[in-house]
């Protein structure tokens, strides 16, 4: 598809280019956004759609190629240019103040001398009328991932731009909430409006986009139309080859097995004004199942999460047991050095440290359970095993890099969340709890972590997995309960779980009650 | 009465140049940089704005001269931690050496001068409504000059779109940028105004304080307004608190040790900081508060990548 029969392009990218020292991230990239269009961008991480987007928005400068808008060439040399000519970013990783509140996040990415008030009302109004709800006098800091990413869909549309760039939208967002983005992303086109769609979720592509553009290793692969392609076909492109499909071999004799990961009456007290306190928790994970939980974002995950891995300390001992002792007091190395591992939402700042190499980031998460590996006489390092982990690492998990050891920042997402995940893999350890174990990750990628974490279920650890993508959860689960404003129901066995009957305990319905929720309702 | 008002006058004296030191560092550091040579900034306005008042004679010419002293000399901070992205800690405390040696040398023929002292307020009438007139219509002209700062700093800083733009760079530069505000430029502006206070700071030390120039006379005052700033979580009411309860215990035990007070004058003198920070510890037990009010991105130095 050319522009030379189609007048009506709002973008068009020609023989783009950017070279970061040995490694050609995008390498002559091709690109026609037509007015009033979904246009899809595909690929697996490190495909080069980050750093397309980025020169795109201004916030990188292409080492060639040439970039027309509305038929005019244009040099994007900063954001404020690229919001100038009318293109909005919804960033996958947010750009925003932890510090400040919603509103004030909203006021700083427009231009106008509106006073914050004025802005908070707009952001109310705009947020109720495409379903996104948000309270605009929050702390950033205080919301969850998928209430942050409300406002930088908002701050977006408030800019009234032309082309919106959306980068990885739904990763956060229940099948409730992307229904209801999908239906603002329809009212944009039919506004005339053009939007660049990054996704990894091939069946939502085909579902909304009208085009898309396949990447690999940097280069343009193909362009189609989405909804004439199979979702496999889609991921063939892709990736190159087949996606392996999630083998979850049945669960045997689970019923019988010991609880290794035990939480029981698990209350806590909302940290801060605005978060959700845990009210009696009751969950048992035995050997060789994963449990997956479900639930909206910001319903008390971060903060059970933060509970069981002990990052918060509970009062009463016995609240978490592991492996049938009481954990409840012990920091995470105590819950570690019994056989814990910990994954948590947040790769960069909580599970790595962006500016510390990987190495650096194993051994500070294992100084302590592999101590007699890695630390010798005396507190020195042993850097060469160290080192040797991490390569072993990343072999395992198929991390792409483009150094030996590089920074855990220089890694895209997804690798991240791989290197992440398996360096708890790498202990074997009999208790493994996960949250959003893949959020922005590309498919690919994903497999490969969900297979991981089932077998290391089978081969006789007990697995809990926090997750907003029921998807996911389906795909790996023997049981799921739901978290709901701090509240966590009974585990469903997978046999018994549907689509609705989670997403109705997502609402906050109590099981046998749903019928008492649909008349209310 | 007439003690009573003397000791609150001698107390204003004290805080005022903490107070306008700590301001001006407050704006830069809530815009992410930590400059740690306030100390040598406020020592070359103070020798900047005596040898201007003594050359030329007026006061006057000596407090701008004052101001644009410390406001030069932190360029040279901004252009080595913002242009050539250099360590903030290492090239703050170098400012600072710098400036203790380079004011000592320009100063070498000042020493023993007589100085010229900026005049008191006067309004007649007001200034002469017994014990509240003279503490708010007969003060130096720095005095008001700090009062108001703090509000101007306060209202521009938490009402103002320019304000939040700059705590926006504090919390995360490289969010900042990618909403395409220039950062570089912002942390400029914020560190050259905090160079312009302490050479303010320090002109009040030779033109208001002791009216003459004695070497290192700024005695260890930047280092305090510094930690005015951390202590008081970075709100500029809590540095004004601060400010006035060091110049208070500053003097109280200034007074404490004349009557001969059977306390050793060491633990007496420790007293100042010991308060201060008790107090605003206190103040700041709320760690949410404190959350919200620290600059994240603090001494990092920023590099767009391009």
């Amino acid at each position: 598809m050319s522009a030379d029969h189609d007048g009506a392009n709002l973008l068009e990218v020609r023989g783009l280019t950017k070279i970061f020292g040995t490694l050609t991230a995008c390498d002559h990239i091709d690109l026609n956004i037509a007015k009033g269009e979904i246009h899809a961008l595909l690929g697996e991480n490190g495909a080069g759609k980050s750093t397309l987007v980025k020169m795109l928005f201004g916030s990188l400068e292409p080492n060639s190629g040439e970039i027309f808008w509305n038929g005019e060439a244009v040099r994007i040399t900063s954001p404020g240019m690229a919001k100038k000519l009318g293109i909005g970013m919804v960033f996958q990783h947010f750009s925003l103040f932890e510090a400040l509140t919603a509103a004030e996040n909203i006021a700083l990415s427009l231009d106008d001398g509106s006073p914050i008030s004025s802005i908070a009302a707009k952001a109310r109004a705009l947020s109720f009328s495409y379903g996104l709800p948000l309270d605009p006098d929050s702390l950033v800091g205080d919301l969850s991932v998928g209430e942050r990413q409300r406002i930088e869909i908002i701050r977006c549309l408030l800019q009234t731009p032309q082309l919106i760039i959306l980068d990885e939208p739904t990763s956060v967002l229940t099948p409730q909430e992307a229904d209801k983005l999908f239906e603002t992303l329809e009212r944009l086109r039919s506004e005339g409006k053009s939007i660049l769609y990054i996704s990894h979720r091939l069946e939502e592509v085909k579902r909304i986009c009208d085009r898309a553009t396949v990447l690999r290793h940097g280069k343009v692969v193909g362009h189609c139309n989405p909804r004439e392609e199979t979702a496999s076909s889609l991921a063939r492109m892709m990736v190159g080859n087949e996606v392996k499909a999630v083998v979850r071999a049945p669960a045997e004799g689970i019923e019988t097995a010991a609880p290794l990961l035990e939480i029981r009456a698990l209350s806590r007290k909302p940290a801060t004004p605005f978060s959700i306190p845990l009210k009696n928790i009751n969950l048992n994970v035995r050997a060789g199942e994963v449990i997956g939980i479900a639930g909206v974002a910001g319903n008390g995950q971060g903060e059970f999460f933060e509970s069981v891995s002990g990052e918060v300390l509970q009062q009463d001992a016995a609240s978490v047991r592991i492996r049938g002792k009481d954990a409840g007091a012990l920091s995470i190395t105590g819950r570690r050095l019994m056989g814990a591992a910990f994954v948590p939402e947040e790769r960069l700042g909580h599970g790595a440290a962006p500016r510390m190499k990987l190495s650096e980031n194993l051994l500070l998460s294992r100084h302590a359970t592999d101590g007699k590996v890695f630390v010798g006489t005396g507190g020195a390092v042993k850097s060469a095993a160290v080192y040797a982990a991490a390569q072993r690492i990343i072999v395992a998990m198929d991390v792409r890099k483009s150094a030996p050891d590089p920074e855990a920042a220089a890694l895209s997402g997804g690798n991240l969340q791989k290197f992440i995940v398996g360096r708890e893999l790498d202990r074997s350890p009999a208790v493994m709890v996960v949250n959003q174990p893949t959020w922005g990750v590309d498919a690919g990628a994903a497999a490969h972590i969900r297979q991981a974490l089932i077998e290391l279920a089978r081969s006789g650890s007990a697995v809990l997995v926090i997750s907003q993508d029921l998807d996911e959860l389906f795909e790996i689960s023997d049981a799921i309960a739901v978290m709901h404003n701090g509240e966590l129901s009974k585990p469903l066995p997978i046999a018994d779980a549907t689509f609705e009957k989670i997403g109705l305990l997502m609402g906050g319905a109590e099981p046998g009650h749903a019928e008492h929720v649909l008349e209310t309702a | 009465m007439d003690i009573t008002v003397n000791i609150l006058l001698t107390i204003a004296t004290a805080a005022t140049p903490l107070l306008i030191a700590a301001i001006g560092e407050l704006v830069v550091e809530r815009s992410g940089v930590l400059n740690l040579g306030v100390e040598g900034m406020m020592i070359m306005g103070a020798v900047g704005g005596f040898g201007a008042g003594y050359l030329t004679g007026s006061p006057w010419i000596g407090l701008l001269a004052a101001i644009a002293m410390g406001a030069v000399f932190s360029l040279l901070f901004a252009v080595m931690t913002l242009s050539l992205a250099t360590n903030q800690v290492a090239t703050g405390l170098s400012l600072t050496l710098l400036g203790l040696g380079l004011s000592g040398m320009m100063g070498t023929s000042f020493v023993g001068q007589p100085g010229e002292r900026l005049p008191n307020l006067y309004i007649p009438v007001l200034t002469d409504i017994p014990v509240v007139g003279r503490l708010l219509f007969g003060q130096d002209p720095i005095f008001y000059i700090s009062i108001a700062l703090t509000a101007a700093v306060m209202w521009f800083l938490f009402k103002t779109r320019t304000g939040l733009t700059l705590r926006s760079i504090g919390d995360s530069h490289t969010s900042a940028h990618a909403l395409g505000i220039k950062v570089i430029r912002y942390r400029y502006l914020s560190v050259i105004f905090g160079g312009a206070c302490a050479g303010l700071a320090g002109g009040h030390l030779s033109l208001v304080y002791t009216p003459q120039w004695v070497e290192n006379m700024s005695a260890g005052r930047g280092w305090i307004a510094l930690a005015l700033v951390v202590f008081a979580s970075w709100r500029p009411w809590r540095v004004l608190a601060g400010a006035y309860i060091f110049g208070a215990v500053w003097i109280g035990q200034l007074h404490a040790q004349a009557f001969g007070i059977p306390v050793p004058s060491q633990l007496l003198s420790s007293l100042p900081y010991l308060a201060t920070v008790v107090v605003l510890v206190l103040i700041s037990r709320n760690k949410r508060l404190t959350m919200m009010n620290t600059p994240a991105s603090l001494g990092q130095p920023f590099v767009p990548d391009r």
